[in-house]
C-alpha cells in the first residue's frame, strides 16, 4: 500500500542555496570568450516616419564592432514576429512586424539600429551618436478615437486601426433583460500594467560561422517556442539550435513571446562572427518588454429585485499596441469568463481590439482572468447596492453549485464549492463583528469598508482539443524520465520555472511515484537541448499538465520495472507487488527488490525475451480539459477622507487549488499574485502622454512598485476539492492570487466610500484619486 | 584613462586599473567576476545591487569604484563564513524567503545590515529598514518572516534548524 510521503509535504526548496549565496545563473551571469555586447537605439518618437540613418560617427567611435541597421537584416531574419490566433482565429488584421523598423516606428521604444561593441559602455557611448531623422507623424493614444473610421492611423500603411472585433454570444439576451427588475451600467477600466520581473530581458547568441549552428541564452518562459520562431527566421533548423534559459528573475508573462532582441542579437551574432550579449537595462524594459491589461469594460447587467442575476451584456475595448502580441488575443478570455461563478441565463460579450501607438499587451500574470474577475465581481456589488443587499447574500443566491458545470460558452468548470470557501474566508475575518464595527467607526467619521472576490478561473492549459482550434496550438506538455545504472534519476521537462520552485515540487512527485529517494532525483528544465519538446510555463500549468507529463513517465517507468522483477522472481506480472520503490512477488516482501536493482539489471544481459535495455520512458500529456481553481477573498480598508489614503487592515484569502504538492510553496504563489493584484488597484499605472506617446512612467522611481512597507499580512487558508482532471488532483496556483485580489480592495475601498454616495471605484484607487472624489461628493 | 584602485573584496586584496566612470557594481561584475550582486533598475530603487562598503549596506550601482578605493567590500559570496550560512541566508531558506531569487542578494545583505545594527528590529523597523529593496515575487510576507526568524537565531533564541531536504526524503513506512 503506496504512503504518500513526498507529495503534500513542506519541504525547503532545492533550488535556494545557490540563490541565497550568490550562485545563480543568470542571463547577465553568462559570458563567453570574444563576447561583444549591444546597445539597441530605439525611436523616442511613439510615431514618425524614419527619413534616414546615419551611423557613421558611431561606427567610427571607440570599440565599436558594426552600427546595424534594419537593411543589415534583409536575408539573414527571414520573416516576421509569429502572432498566435489565441482566443480570436480570425482577425480583422495582423499587420507584419519586423524585428527592427526600416522606414516607419509605431511606438516609443522600437528598435531602429544597433550598436555591437567590446563591451557595454562603449556601445552605450556609441549608441549616442547614431543620428536619426525622423518625420514624427501623429501619435494615436486613445483607443475610442482610434476605432472612429477615419482616425489618424497607427501606422500608414494599415486600412484602419482595428485589430479584431468578435461576438461572444450565449443565450437569449433580450429574454434575459426583459425579466429584469433593475439593469445597470457601469464602465470598468483595466489600466496598463508593467508585468516588471526583477531581472529585465537579455539574451547572448552564439552563432557558429560555417556550421549554421546557433547556442541562444535567453531570459525566457518557454525556451522550445524561441528556438522554434528565432531558428526558423534564421534559417537554422532545430537540431542545430539550442535555446538555454538557467535562472530566470521572474516573468509574469512578460517573458512568453519570442523578442525583436533575441532574433537581433543572433542575428548580430552571425553578421559579426562573434557571441553577442545584449542586457535590456530598466528604462528600456518599461518601454519595450510587453505591458498588461490595458482593456476598458462596458458593462451592463440585469437582474431580479430579490438578487437574482439574469444577463449580462459588455464589451471589452483592448488597447493592442502598436503590433499584435504573441498572445495578445488571449486576454479575450475575459469574455468567456465573465460571468464568473455565478448562473446567468445569458451572456453576451464582444471585444475589439483597437491599436495604438504603444508597446504591445500581452499576457500579464492572469490574462484576461483578472479582467474577468474584476468585471463580474464589481458587477455583483453595484447590484447589491442598488437593492441594499449584503454582497454575500447575492453571492451565495447566484453560485453555481453543482459539479461538472457547463458556462454559457460550453467551458466545464471541474470541481468547486464556492459556498464553502466563501463560508471559510468569512468567518476567518469574522464578517459578522466586522460589519458592526464599520457600523460604529462610520458613527464616528471614520471610514472602513468590506470587499468581497469570489473567483473561479480557468487554467492547466491545455486541452489540445480547445487550444488547437482556439490558439492554433495544440498546448500539451512533455517529460522525460531516465533511471540510471545504479538508480538516480533525471528527468526532462518541457515547462520553464523562473521562481515556482518546480526542481522541488516536482521530485517530491516523482519521489513518491517510483518510490525512490528525492535526493537521487535531478530536474531538467530550460534548455532545448535535454528537454523534450514542450510548451513552457504561463497559464498555471506546469504542475496540471507538466506535472502529470512527468506521471505518466514515472508509471511506465514502474510498468517496465514490474516486467523486469517478474523476470527476476520467475513469476507472473500480476503477482508483482510495489511498495513505495520496492518489488516483490505477492506475499513475500521480505524478497523485494529496490528500483535501483531493477535498473542495473536492466542495462544488462539476461533481459526478458524481446525487451530493450535502459529503464527510461517519454510521455506527452494532453489533459482532458481545464482545470478551474476557485476561492474567496476578503478585504478589510480604511479610507481617510481627508487624504484620500487608503489603509489595508484585514486581507483573508481561502483558495482552492486541488490537491497540493507544497504547501509552503502554494502560499508563497498566494502572496506574490495578491500583492500584485492589491498593486494594481492601488498604486500601478503605466502612462504615456496622450499627446506625444512619450512614456512618462519610464523608471521605477515613476512606475510604483509597493515595497514591504506598503504589503499588508496575508491570512491564508485553503479548502481542498481535488480536481477530477488529473491523477493528481491538482489544479494551479501561481495566478489565483492576482486574478482574485484587485477586486477583493476595490470593492472594500467603493464601501468605505458608500456615505458619500460613491458606487464605483477605478484602478489605481491613489489618494488623489480618492481624494478628489470624495471632494466632488461633499460639494 | 584609468585609475589604480585597490579594494579588498570578501577579504581578499585586489588592485585594478579602473574608468574612473566604473560603477562597482559593474566592477564588482565584470572585473571580480562575482555574479551574485545583481542590476535591476538601474536608478537605485530596487536595492538587488546592495553590498556592505567597510560594514556599511550601499547600493553599489550608485557608487563609482574609485570611490571604494582603499576599502572593505562584502557581497553574498562573502557573507557565508567557512561554508557555514550566514543566519539570514538560512532564515530566507527556511522561510521561503525568495522564488526567483533574482531581488534575493541585496535583500539578504540589506537585512544582514539591518540586524547588525539593530538585533531586534519591530515590524515597523523592518519595514524601513528593508524599504529601499524591491521584490515582485514573494509579497514581502516571507522576507518579513525571514528577517524575524534570522533575528531569533542570532540572538541564540529560537534558532529555527536547517531542515535538511534529505532528512524527510526517506519514506516514511506505513
Amino acid at each position: 500500500m503506496a504512503v504518500t510521503t513526498m507529495i503534500g509535504a513542506r519541504i525547503q526548496r532545492r533550488e535556494d542555496p545557490k540563490l541565497i549565496t550568490g550562485h545563480g545563473n543568470f542571463i547577465d551571469d553568462v559570458k563567453l570568450v570574444n563576447m561583444a555586447h549591444m546597445s539597441v537605439v530605439r525611436s523616442p518618437h511613439a510615431h514618425a516616419r524614419i527619413r534616414s540613418i546615419d551611423t557613421s560617427a558611431a561606427k567610427a567611435a571607440k570599440g565599436v564592432v558594426a552600427v546595424l541597421t534594419a537593411a543589415d537584416f534583409k536575408g539573414v531574419i527571414l520573416g516576421p514576429l509569429p502572432v498566435s490566433n489565441s482566443f480570436v482565429p480570425d482577425k480583422k488584421q495582423v499587420p507584419d512586424q519586423f524585428p527592427i523598423a526600416a522606414d516607419e516606428v509605431a511606438y516609443a521604444g522600437e528598435p531602429v539600429a544597433l550598436v555591437v561593441a567590446e563591451d557595454r559602455y562603449l556601445a552605450d557611448d556609441a549608441a549616442q551618436l547614431v543620428v536619426v531623422d525622423y518625420e514624427p507623424l501623429p501619435a494615436v493614444m486613445d483607443i475610442e478615437k482610434a476605432m472612429v473610421p477615419g482616425s489618424p492611423l497607427v501606422k500608414s500603411d494599415r486600412p484602419d486601426n482595428i485589430g479584431w472585433d468578435a461576438a461572444f454570444p450565449a443565450g437569449d439576451i433580450d429574454a434575459a433583460f426583459a425579466e429584469a427588475d433593475v439593469v445597470l451600467k457601469q464602465r470598468i477600466g483595466q489600466q496598463r500594467l508593467f508585468p516588471t520581473p526583477m531581472e529585465t530581458r537579455g539574451c547572448v547568441a552564439d552563432y557558429v560561422p560555417y556550421d549554421n549552428r546557433v547556442t541562444l541564452w535567453t531570459s525566457t518562459q518557454v525556451p522550445h517556442f524561441v528556438r522554434l520562431f528565432v531558428g526558423g527566421a534564421l534559417g537554422v533548423p532545430e537540431s542545430q539550435f539550442r535555446v538555454v534559459s538557467h535562472d530566470v528573475g521572474g516573468g509574469f508573462g512578460s517573458k512568453i513571446r519570442p523578442y525583436p532582441e533575441e532574433y537581433l542579437a543572433t542575428a548580430a551574432s552571425k553578421l559579426c562572427e562573434r557571441p553577442v550579449k545584449w542586457i535590456e537595462d530598466r528604462t528600456e524594459s518599461l518601454g519595450a518588454t510587453t505591458h498588461g491589461r490595458g482593456q476598458i469594460f462596458d458593462v451592463e447587467v440585469a437582474a431580479k429585485r430579490d438578487g437574482t442575476l439574469l444577463g449580462l451584456k459588455f464589451t471589452q475595448l483592448l488597447d493592442i499596441g502598436a503590433y499584435h502580441g504573441v498572445f495578445s488575443a488571449f486576454q479575450v478570455v475575459a469574455c468567456l469568463l465573465g460571468g464568473g461563478c455565478y448562473e446567468f441565463k445569458a451572456i453576451h460579450a464582444r471585444s475589439i481590439g483597437i491599436f495604438t501607438n504603444r508597446m504591445s499587451t500581452d499576457p500579464y500574470r492572469g490574462a484576461g482572468r483578472p479582467e474577468a474577475t474584476h468585471l463580474v465581481e464589481r458587477i455583483v456589488d453595484i447590484v447589491a447596492a442598488e437593492l441594499g443587499m449584503d454582497p454575500a447574500e447575492v453571492r451565495r443566491k447566484n453560485f453555481i453549485t453543482s459539479f461538472p458545470h457547463t458556462n454559457n460558452f460550453g467551458l466545464v468548470y471541474d470541481s468547486g464549492d464556492y459556498e464553502k470557501s466563501m463560508d471559510r474566508a468569512m468567518a476567518n475575518i469574522g464578517y459578522a463583528g466586522l460589519r458592526k464595527r464599520q457600523e460604529e467607526l462610520r458613527a464616528k467619521g471614520r471610514y472602513t469598508g468590506i470587499g468581497f472576490s469570489t473567483y473561479v478561473e480557468i487554467c492547466g492549459i491545455g486541452p489540445s482539443a480547445a487550444t488547437a482550434p482556439a490558439a492554433g496550438v495544440a498546448l500539451v506538455e512533455s517529460s522525460m524520465v531516465r533511471v540510471h545504472p545504479t538508480g538516480s534519476v533525471t528527468v526532462s521537462v518541457g515547462t520553464h520555472a523562473h521562481g515556482q520552485g518546480h526542481e522541488t515540487t516536482y521530485a517530491q512527485i516523482v519521489a513518491d511515484t517510483l518510490g525512490v529517494p528525492y535526493d537521487s532525483i535531478e530536474i531538467h528544465h530550460g534548455d532545448t537541448g535535454d528537454t523534450p519538446f514542450g510548451y513552457g510555463t504561463y497559464g498555471s500549468r506546469s504542475l496540471a499538465v507538466g506535472g502529470m507529463a512527468i506521471m505518466a513517465s514515472c508509471h511506465k517507468v514502474v510498468d517496465k520495472a514490474k516486467k523486469l522483477a517478474a523476470h527476476a522472481f520467475e513469476a507472473s506480472e500480476d503477482d508483482i507487488v510495489v511498495d513505495q520503490g520496492r518489488y516483490f512477488v505477492r506475499g513475500n516482501p521480505s524478497e523485494a527488490k529496490a528500483l535501483a536493482e531493477l535498473a542495473f539489471a536492466s542495462y544488462g544481459a539476461g533481459l526478458p525475451e524481446g525487451m530493450e535495455q535502459g529503464l527510461e520512458a517519454v510521455s506527452y500529456f494532453d489533459p482532458p480539459n481545464f482545470v478551474w481553481p476557485f476561492g474567496c477573498h476578503i478585504c478589510a480598508v480604511e479610507v481617510d477622507p481627508e487624504t484620500g489614503a487608503v489603509t489595508i487592515d484585514r486581507y483573508v484569502a481561502v483558495d482552492d487549488c486541488g490537491n497540493v504538492i507544497n504547501p509552503m510553496v502554494v502560499d508563497g504563489q498566494l502572496h506574490g499574485g495578491i500583492a500584485q493584484g492589491i498593486s494594481q488597484a492601488l498604486f500601478e499605472e503605466v502612462q504615456y502622454d496622450e499627446e506625444t506617446g512619450q512614456m512618462l512612467t519610464g523608471t521605477m522611481l515613476d512606475y510604483l512598485i509597493p515595497t514591504m512597507a506598503e504589503m499588508p499580512h496575508f491570512e491564508l487558508d485553503r479548502t481542498v476539492t481535488p480536481s477530477p482532471t488529473n491523477e493528481l488532483g491538482v489544479k494551479g496556483i501561481g495566478e489565483a492570487g492576482t486574478i482574485a485580489s484587485s477586486i477583493a480592495v476595490i470593492n472594500a475601498i467603493t464601501d468605505a466610500l458608500a456615505p458619500f454616495g460613491i458606487k464605483h471605484v477605478e484602478m489605481p484607487a491613489r489618494p488623489d484619486r480618492l481624494w478628489s472624489m470624495i471632494k466632488e461628493a461633499r460639494a | 584613462m584609468t585609475q589604480s584602485v585597490a579594494v579588498t573584496v570578501n577579504g581578499r586584496r585586489r588592485e585594478d586599473q579602473v574608468e574612473p566612470r566604473l560603477l562597482l557594481v559593474h566592477y564588482l561584475r565584470e572585473v571580480a567576476g562575482l555574479t551574485g550582486t545583481h542590476i535591476a533598475c538601474d536608478t537605485s530603487q530596487c536595492g538587488a545591487c546592495t553590498v556592505l562598503i567597510d560594514g556599511e549596506a550601499v547600493k553599489s550601482c550608485s557608487v563609482f569604484t574609485v570611490q571604494a578605493n582603499g576599502r572593505k567590500v562584502t557581497t553574498i559570496e562573502g557573507l557565508a563564513e567557512g561554508g557555514t550560512l550566514h543566519p539570514v541566508q538560512q532564515a530566507f531558506w527556511n522561510e521561503h524567503g525568495l522564488q526567483c531569487g533574482f531581488c534575493t542578494p541585496g535583500f539578504i545583505m540589506a537585512a544582514a545590515y539591518l540586524l547588525k545594527e539593530n538585533p531586534s528590529p519591530t515590524d515597523g523597523e523592518i519595514e524601513r529598514g528593508l524599504e529601499g529593496n524591491l521584490c515582485r515575487c514573494t509579497g514581502y510576507e516571507n522576507i518579513k518572516k525571514a528577517v524575524r526568524s534570522a533575528s531569533a537565531a542570532m540572538k541564540g533564541g529560537t534558532a529555527q534548524t536547517t531542515q535538511l531536504v534529505g532528512a524527510v526524503a526517506a519514506p516514511v513506512e506505513g
